[in-house]
């Protein structure tokens, strides 16, 4: 017979089953009794967050970096709203995290009872999928579903809404192996005629570019060694977006670097020339394509994604493959080498000597100066200080320092970037941060910041101290919010429309009060003093790095351009952006 | 001008499509989606459509398999073949949607709407709509002396068709039921 337990007790079961070991999150009234469970074992460690958006964010990072899901325990009514942020987040990032939000009890659903939410509701376009269980019988099976489908196919947040009635009642436990997993069984293999189809053209390219996306990381490692394979089999110039970094080493020899909206000259300059474009996981977003009617104009173009509807949705493609990643470039690897292992030789030197003229552009040049920290000097020393160990993890705000980062920083290996690409979250780097650390606990962990974006959750601080996680703050403070007024300046006369903070707070006693390590510079000459000081402190760090106020972002395809209309930083960028791209984001 | 030949940002068009989307051909298209019985499928469906901007004309929705807990989504849609195929990558994927059958593509389908349509009039009035609800095999399913109600069923131009026509007649109040479909033949 199934064992028999309280609802709240089948939660607890269901996750030590699922293997989960940490979860984040903050309790209140309906929650109560898996707070109780929760007190009463030892197998998960219940991490308490300061705001339900910290918790929500933190999950992503312990997602992102470990590629488990994240898990989340949060109150009724404002617990559950709180973390509609970080479920919208990590939908547009496919990231797997489950969120287990309380509700009150059944027979009060409906009557605005106290703490009530339409949680269901609210949060069905912000989750991959969502569940209200009002029956304790079918809880334990809800929770292993819910994993299931926030792991499958292209991976999401997952809500669980439980009323507190449910929770106190008792049935009986389904065992993981035979919960009703549904009918979900997203198709892993692609389509051979397709694969097929994708090899000959590989065999014919002359200008071939691989595009590689977020998703090549989701697919897991294998999905990267053979990523990494295909490259060095074919001798294919590698670009990624912002999500995909990592996959491919930032030390190969055939890394273009980061594409898109403030990608690399030359990897922008390969995707407008190129013949034949190879999409591996990403989805053709609005900040990779530019405008759409001269984006890549010459180029073939296949697509591997797990996902139908990433699909012809915003670029036709001549080759679609519905598929993971790993499981089609394991195909197209055997099929291409059995037909031959052919490519265009003396095309792809051409190609490459091309390439390297557009390399030798140099476009993250900057105009250094000795009296002032640019931020991509700051980026630059942390990278030279940092690139050898083995254990960095970064996350980002959002903002110019966060394009700077994924400019500056090198990534050798997937699961070791952690930015909010799709939302775009300012607020989302320091619980991050917390959820990298928690997973990871020897690793150094940073958090390359805003000022404004860092205050945003800044309250998360707190938690680094109760857990003594040793995350490090790595706030570039401009004082502006420097990515607005940079398009205040590209499109709106300079006109600073409320783009700074008067009143910024003292960051060293903000260190100080949250019981953390405050150190600030704003010489130049200082920087790698600075950074050593902070790596080797062993407890969390709020590094306010004092940077040139007003630096701007390049290279940048201005909203409306196409890929090869870019801004570099010799560029004027005065009346940048014309009335149509205007309207744009 | 940078060394580049790269002009100062001179583009004066979109990073999206802008182009006018009555420029291209919209289609209409009968959607039947199979879906799990459950709560919120039917606001989840409904979600999709407003969230994502896609149009609905009709939509029927009802248990069709007790034991499985099955209910048929029927949708009449618009689009251009793009947006079309896009609704049904989208539909497909949504976790309690077991099937999605573009019944406009498959093949052909029988398509039947049911109308009750409410005609006040005396005299002439009267006696042509009645007569023309012969014309269209509608029923007469309540009777006043100075109203009917007609029922009909058929293809949703032929319940246009006679609503225009009973319009003059005194037509009060329509209700639709929307359109149900499947396609013909054996499978
Ligand atoms: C929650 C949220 N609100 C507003 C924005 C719009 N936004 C994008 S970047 C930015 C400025 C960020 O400033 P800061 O964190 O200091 O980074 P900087 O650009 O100065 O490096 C703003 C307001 C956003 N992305 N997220
Ligand atoms: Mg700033």
């Amino acid at each position: 017979m199934a064992r028999q337990m309280t609802g709240a007790e089948m939660v607890v079961q269901a996750l030590i089953d699922q293997g989960v070991d940490t979860i984040f999150g903050y309790p209140g009234g309906a929650a109560l009794p898996i707070y109780d469970e929760l007190f009463q074992q030892d197998k998960i460690q219940h991490i308490l967050v300061r705001h339900e958006q910290g918790a929500a964010h933190a999950a992503e990072g312990y997602a992102r970096s470990t590629g488990k899901p994240g898990v989340v325990l949060v109150t009724s009514g404002p617990g559950a709203t709180n973390t509609v942020t970080g479920l919208t987040d990590a939908l547009l990032d496919s990231i797997p995290i489950v969120v287990i939000t309380a509700q009150v009890p059944t027979f009060m659903i409906g009557t605005d009872a106290f703490q009530e939410a339409d949680t269901v509701g609210i949060t069905r376009p912000c989750t991959k999928h969502n569940y209200l269980v009002k029956d304790t019988e079918v809880l334990a099976s809800v929770v292993h579903e819910a994993f299931h489908v926030a792991t499958s196919g292209r991976p999401g947040p997952v809500l669980i809404d439980i009323p507190k009635d449910v929770q106190f009642a008792k049935g009986s436990y389904t065992e993981k192996n035979k919960a009703s997993t549904g009918h979900y069984a997203p198709k892993l293999k692609g389509d051979i005629d397709q694969i097929t189809a994708l090899a000959a053209m590989m065999e014919t390219a002359k200008k071939p570019i691989i595009y590689s996306g977020g998703g090549v990381i989701n697919s897991g490692d294998s999905a990267t060694a053979l990523l990494r394979e295909l490259a060095k089999e074919t001798n294919f110039p590698v670009t990624s977006t912002l999500m995909g970094l990592g996959a491919y080493p930032a030390s190969g020899d055939q890394w273009m670097g980061m594409l898109g909206m403030h990608g690399l000259y030359e990897a922008n300059m390969a995707m407008h020339d190129c013949d034949l474009m190879i999409n591996i996981g990403a989805r053709f977003d609005d900040r990779i394509t530019g405008r759409i009617d001269a984006f890549s104009p010459k180029s073939k173009k296949a697509h591997i994604d797990i996902d139908p509807s990433s699909i012809n949705k915003v670029i036709h493609v001549d080759v679609p493959i519905i598929g993971d990643v790993a499981h089609v470039l394991e195909d197209l690897l055997r099929i291409w080498k059995s037909r031959g292992r052919k490519t265009q030789a003396e095309g792809l030197e051409k190609w490459w000597k091309q390439i390297e003229e557009w390399r030798a552009i140099r476009c993250l040049d900057y105009k250094n100066s000795e009296k002032v920290i640019k931020p991509q000097y700051a980026l630059q020393r942390l990278e030279a200080l940092t690139k050898d160990r083995k254990d960095r993890f970064i996350t980002t705000e959002v903002g110019q320092h966060q394009m700077w980062a994924a400019q500056y920083l090198g990534f050798e290996a997937p699961n070791r970037w952690m930015t909010s690409g799709g939302l775009g979250t300012m607020g989302y780097g320091l619980p991050a941060s917390l959820g990298v650390q928690v997973a990871h606990p020897d690793a150094l962990v940073i958090n390359v910041a805003g000022e404004a974006s860092w205050l945003m959750n800044m309250q998360e601080m707190g938690t680094a101290r109760q857990y003594n996680l040793p995350v490090k703050q790595f706030i570039l403070n401009n004082e502006r919010l420097g990515m607005v007024r940079q398009w205040q300046d590209l499109l709106h006369g300079n006109r600073y429309s409320h783009s700074w903070s008067e009143a910024l707070p003292d960051f060293m006693l903000l260190a100080k009060a949250f019981g953390a390590k405050g150190i600030t510079v704003s010489d130049p000459s200082d920087m790698d003093d600075a950074i050593m000081e902070m790596l080797k402190f062993d407890g969390p760090v709020v590094f306010d790095c004092l940077v040139e106020k007003h630096e701007n972002c390049f290279p940048m395809i201005p909203s409306g351009a196409p890929h090869n209309e870019m801004l570099l930083g010799d560029a004027g960028v005065e009346d940048a952006i014309g009335d149509t791209g205007a309207v744009l984001v | 001008m940078s060394p580049l030949k790269i002009k100062k940002g001179t583009s004066r068009k979109s990073a999206y499509d802008l182009k006018d989307p009555h420029a291209d051909v919209i289609e209409r298209h009968t959607l039947a989606c199979i879906v799990t019985n459950e709560a919120g499928v039917l606001a989840r469906v409904i979600g999709l459509f407003s969230g994502r901007g896609y149009n609905i004309e009709s939509l029927t929705v009802a248990e069709i398999d007790h034991e499985g807990h099955r209910s048929r989504i029927t949708v009449v849609t618009t689009g251009t073949p793009e947006v079309i195929q896009q609704i049904k990558a989208q539909l497909g994927r949504m976790i309690p949607v077991h099937d999605v059958h573009d019944l406009t593509e498959e093949g052909p389908a029988v398509e039947r709407e049911l109308a009750l349509f409410k005609v006040a009039g005396k005299g002439d009035k009267r006696i042509e709509a009645i007569r023309l609800a012969e014309i269209f095999r509608a029923n007469v399913v309540d009777s006043t002396l100075e109203s009917f109600i007609f029922e009909m069923t058929g293809t949703s131009e032929k319940i246009d068709a006679f609503a225009d026509l009973m319009r003059p007649l005194g037509l009060v109040e329509v209700a639709r039921t929307g359109v149900a479909a499947l396609s013909r033949g054996e499978v």
